[in-house]
């Protein structure tokens, strides 16, 4: 591909953030917001937002962890320039492909007209070289999001970038200033190469494979051809971790003045990795999840899937320095950051701690559920690193053979949905229990179900175990949002944030029943590397998954496989049931935990075609991927 | 820093907002389970920050979502029938493109043995060309004799179909080429057989012969991966050939004609070069043992193996 990075000119310079212009250079490995320190006292909303954004998406050298690097960025660095909007602006937005291939551009959480949201095939035809696509759309919400490509696996070569829109109404936290930290994942492979690879050989970027020792502990998991350290398809084997686009060693720097409140807009851009977010020292509170306002929660760690974003606040009393750790979720690797009195101080990088090991619970096995409640905090004993298979292995597996015992008394405490009855009662049945039919019509489905912990005691696999293409089967599902998840649940004194924790700040004023239920089960079949919704992928599938408009929809997400996958809606955002009522928190990625079944509730009003896919980037690209079709039930024939 | 004006008035707004909250939402006041209480953990927060408290997981708050009844539900359920609508332009392209085609040319063994005879050069290799669910494979191994130029080959063609999670049928034609001094004779078969993935992750490959005489063999082959470090990797292999007829230009014999044994410990300097180092052991059977003493060769061989192993 030819460099058309030669074609800066005066449009490749950006204004975007209030008052301030500045110049990205083609050399600027570091997007200018990262350096930049922006201060509440500035006027942050005082109209002074650009009228007219210019992107440019051009192939570009840059030096990434010292190494020349062949990337795809917007405005030439990575991730892309911040843009900045207001809440009730119209933004307008130019994006012009020098590439010579076509490209796109998705605003990840924003709710856009169809024809703006940026999935090429979906929203429109995308962006072909040497075109110039104008974005125009009234923007309708606020707090921090991002965007990326939504063609092919560019989004793995640079193509992303934050965006934060700033409220109307004043936020309801303060802060002295705000930085952005991106995460990211870098290869120098070619993307292809690495899907190849992992079609090739699934486990090519797993360098840390039970070995002979754990053979004896392992084998119930080699009995089910399943690898419980599979917790990343692609690891640090072949990624550079990046913290607004500088690996570890560049250590972005944030800096602060001793007393001041920090926000931290943290965004998960990264194409397959999740991360686990700590600054040793501080407390941070939690106000925002996917750029909606929640209910302060003080953690000390927490876990940022693929796409999600978090805000948190920190408060730095102490002129010390302060290390910003994002470990990815397999321990393969990490990214980190530094918050600073000053430039070029640093804290101590912690420990990278063992890699986690899968469960039976991640496997849905029953024996495991009334065994181990695996509940977040409490479960230190099961969670102790590599003993954990041996521990669990042979007494869990008999639990395989399960249904009998278990089942008579998981059904009775069984919450489940609607729509599911019919579908799970032919699941039960092969177990054996005794009927539970009684408990179907007259089950709250508030959602609270799942989670309460008495009552979470699973919903069984129905017989149908969707084909070849997927390998594994979670026989029971059930709530996990009262899991922090994998490697997170041994941490004592050590708090870590739980779905269960967001609650939205303000009750949601057009919370209503919902009328309908979908499930959905997530499947995969590992062994080639297939990833599908009800063990079909995209190109499978001839119609869209039909929404009708103005029905408050219940999505329930069965994941069959043994791994996480963060769940991304274009177009309309999905309310999380976790039991906090009317305060259900909104998302527009949520993650998806092994043998989990959780359920989101959605407003349809978007009429028209949306994207609806997992966002580890592999995962989309092999067809865990859908089309919405949100149409008006009136005028649809009968 | 000093907080500025706006700080306070957004602190004062936090408040506010907090408490219409809980106003607007009275079941959070009224359900213990999920009561708001100010941080006692925090020392470095202000007061101002509050956090849900969750003793135990929570339970619903606020108003109850109920689902419809069944009946309701399919009154609705009825007007799904509806005309499934198409994307509003057929000539944009697909948004990922999920039929793409891979390939794998993995050359499993490529390798010099020593053993009492002739020093030998062996290769065994498979390669797979395809989607998801249907492929294109091809399957080759043989030997040759570094000194005589004598040996033997092997190439199947085959189709493969995903036909459960770990499992691949396959259906081809499978070619053999013998190279003696007194020239080689050569048979096509058809091949019908399973690859795929055993539960504790073996890996089988097994198949029904057809020669083009009406000929009927059997082979079973086994491996499996058994990792010493994250790149020092033993695999153990099993093969063994079932004839139901005597070919005597094949040296087959009716029956068990042989077993194979190896045992390779290769060094994974990444996974697509691996030099490995091992043993192999061959032992005829039967009538098939009996051809090959009447041909002068030895029906029982063991090797000491060195090689490398490519993934492309
Ligand atoms: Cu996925």
């Amino acid at each position: 591909m030819k460099n058309k990075s030669s074609t800066l000119n005066r449009r490749n310079f950006l204004r975007f953030t209030a008052g301030m212009s500045i110049a990205l250079g083609l050399d600027s490995l570091i997007p200018a917001y990262a350096k930049q320190v922006v201060t509440a006292n500035e006027p942050r909303n005082k109209g002074k937002y650009s009228d007219l954004i210019d992107l440019q998406i051009q192939q570009t050298k840059l030096p990434i962890a010292s190494k020349n690097a062949s990337t795809l960025t917007v405005n030439g660095s990575i991730p892309g320039p911040l843009v900045r909007l207001r809440e009730g602006q119209t933004a307008t937005i130019q994006v012009t492909n020098n590439l010579d291939e076509d490209t796109s551009l998705h605003w990840h959480g924003l709710i856009v007209p169809r024809e703006m949201d940026g999935v090429p095939g979906i929203s429109y035809a995308g962006i072909k070289p040497g075109e110039t696509f104008t974005y125009r759309f009234p923007v309708k919400q606020s707090g921090t999001y991002w965007y990326h490509s939504h063609s092919g696996l560019q989004e793995q070569l640079g193509h992303y970038g934050p965006i934060i829109i700033d409220p109307i109404e004043p936020e309801p936290f303060e802060y002295d200033r705000d930085y952005v930290v991106l995460l990211s994942d870098w290869t120098f492979e070619d993307p292809y190469e690495v899907l190849a690879n992992l079609k090739k050989f699934s486990p090519y970027y797993n360098y840390q494979r039970p070995t002979i020792g754990q053979l004896a502990k392992n084998l119930a998991w080699n009995r089910m051809r399943m690898d419980p350290t599979d917790i990343a398809d692609v690891t640090g084997a072949t990624y550079t971790y990046l913290m607004n686009g500088m690996a570890s060693d560049a250590n972005w720097t944030g800096l602060f003045k001793p007393g001041e409140k920090v926000r931290l807009r943290f965004i998960n851009g990264s194409a397959m990795t999740f991360f686990d977010i700590r600054i040793p020292g501080l407390k941070m509170t939690v106000v925002q999840a996917d750029g909606q306002n929640i209910m302060p929660v003080d953690v000390d760690e927490f876990r940022i899937a693929t796409a999600e974003t978090y805000d948190v606040i920190v408060e730095l009393q102490e002129n010390t320095a302060y290390t910003v750790f994002a470990e990815t979720m397999d321990r393969s690797g990490y990214a980190r950051g530094t918050l600073a009195p000053r430039q070029g101080m640093s804290a101590a990088i912690p420990k990278q701690r063992t890699r986690p090991i899968r469960t039976m619970a991640d496997m849905g096995m029953a024996g495991d559920m009334s065994g181990m409640d695996m509940s977040g905090n409490n479960s230190s004993h099961d969670m102790s690193g590599m003993n954990m298979g041996s521990n669990n292995s042979s007494h869990n597996m008999s639990g395989m053979d399960m249904g009998g015992n278990n089942s008579s008394h998981n059904m009775s405490g069984m919450d489940m949905g609607g729509n599911n009855s019919s579908h799970n009662m032919s699941g039960m049945d092969t177990s054996g229990s005794n009927s539970s039919s009684h408990n179907m019509p007259g089950m709250d489905m508030g959602g609270n179900s799942s989670n309460s912990m008495s009552n979470n005691r699973g919903v069984m696999h129905s017989a149908d175990t969707h084909g070849a293409g997927n390998s594994g089967v979670a026989m029971m599902s059930k709530s996990r949002l009262d899991e922090p998840g994998i490697g997170l649940q041994n941490t004592k004194n050590h708090r870590v944030l739980l779905y269960n924790d967001l609650i939205s700040l303000k009750p949601n004023q057009k919370q209503r029943k919902p009328e309908r239920e979908m499930e959905l089960h997530l499947t995969g079949n590992m062994e080639r590397y297939m990833w599908s919704f009800d063990g079909k992928k995209f190109s499978q599938i001839e119609e869209p998954m039909v929404f009708f408009d103005g029905e408050r929809l219940r999505l329930t997400f069965v994941n069959d496989t043994m791994m996480e996958h963060p769940i991304h809606l274009h177009g309309m955002w999905m309310e999380l049931v976790n039991g906090s009522g009317l305060n259900q928190p909104r998302k527009h990625t949520l993650n998806v935990k092994p043998a989990e079944r959780v359920s989101v509730d959605v407003n349809v009003d978007a009429p028209g075609y949306w994207a609806f896919h997992c966002h580890l980037l592999y995962h989309m690209k092999v067809g865990m991927f859908r089309t919405v079709a949100v149409v008006d039930r009136s005028t649809s024939t009968t | 820093m000093r907080i500025n004006d706006r700080g306070y008035r957004s602190t004062f707004v936090g408040l506010v907002s907090i408490l219409s909250t809980l106003f607007l939402a009275p079941a959070v006041l009224a359900e213990p389970e999920l009561g708001i209480e100010a941080s006692t953990q925090s020392t470095n927060i202000s007061h101002r920050l509050l956090r849900p408290k969750r003793t135990e997981p929570a339970v619903t708050v606020g108003q109850k979502v109920e689902m419809l009844t069944d009946e309701e539900r399919s009154r609705l359920s009825q007007s799904d029938n509806i005309d499934i609508p198409k994307l509003p332009r057929e000539d944009w392209p697909s948004p990922i493109g999920d039929n793409q085609t891979y390939y794998l040319l993995l050359l499993d063994q490529l390798e010099y043995r020593v053993n009492d005879g002739e020093d030998i050069f062996n290769w065994d290799a498979i390669s797979w060309i395809g989607g998801d669910y249907q492929r294109l494979w091809i399957k080759t191994e043989g030997d040759v004799g570094l000194d005589t130029g004598d040996g033997e080959a092997e190439l199947q063609l085959l189709y493969g179909k995903l036909i459960a999670p770990f499992f691949d049928l396959q259906a081809g034609i499978r070619y053999d080429q013998v190279y003696s001094s007194d020239g080689g004779p050569a048979r096509a078969s058809g091949v019908i057989g399973i690859q795929g993935l055993a539960p504790y992750l073996f890996e089988l490959d097994t198949a029904l012969f057809v020669s083009q005489d009406g000929d009927i063999s059997f082979r079973f082959g086994a491996e499996y991966q058994l990792l010493l470090t994250q790149r020092l990797i033993l695999q153990p292999e099993f093969e063994t050939n079932i004839a139901i007829q005597d070919v005597e230009e094949f040296g087959v014999g009716s029956g068990l004609n042989d077993i194979e044994l190896g045992l390779r410990l290769r060094y994974e300097i990444s996974r697509k070069f691996a030099p490995y180092v091992g043993v192999n052991w061959t032992r005829k059977f039967g009538d098939t043992a009996e051809l090959a003493e009447e041909e002068g060769e030895s029906t029982d061989n063991f090797a000491l193996v060195g090689g490398l192993r490519l993934l492309f």
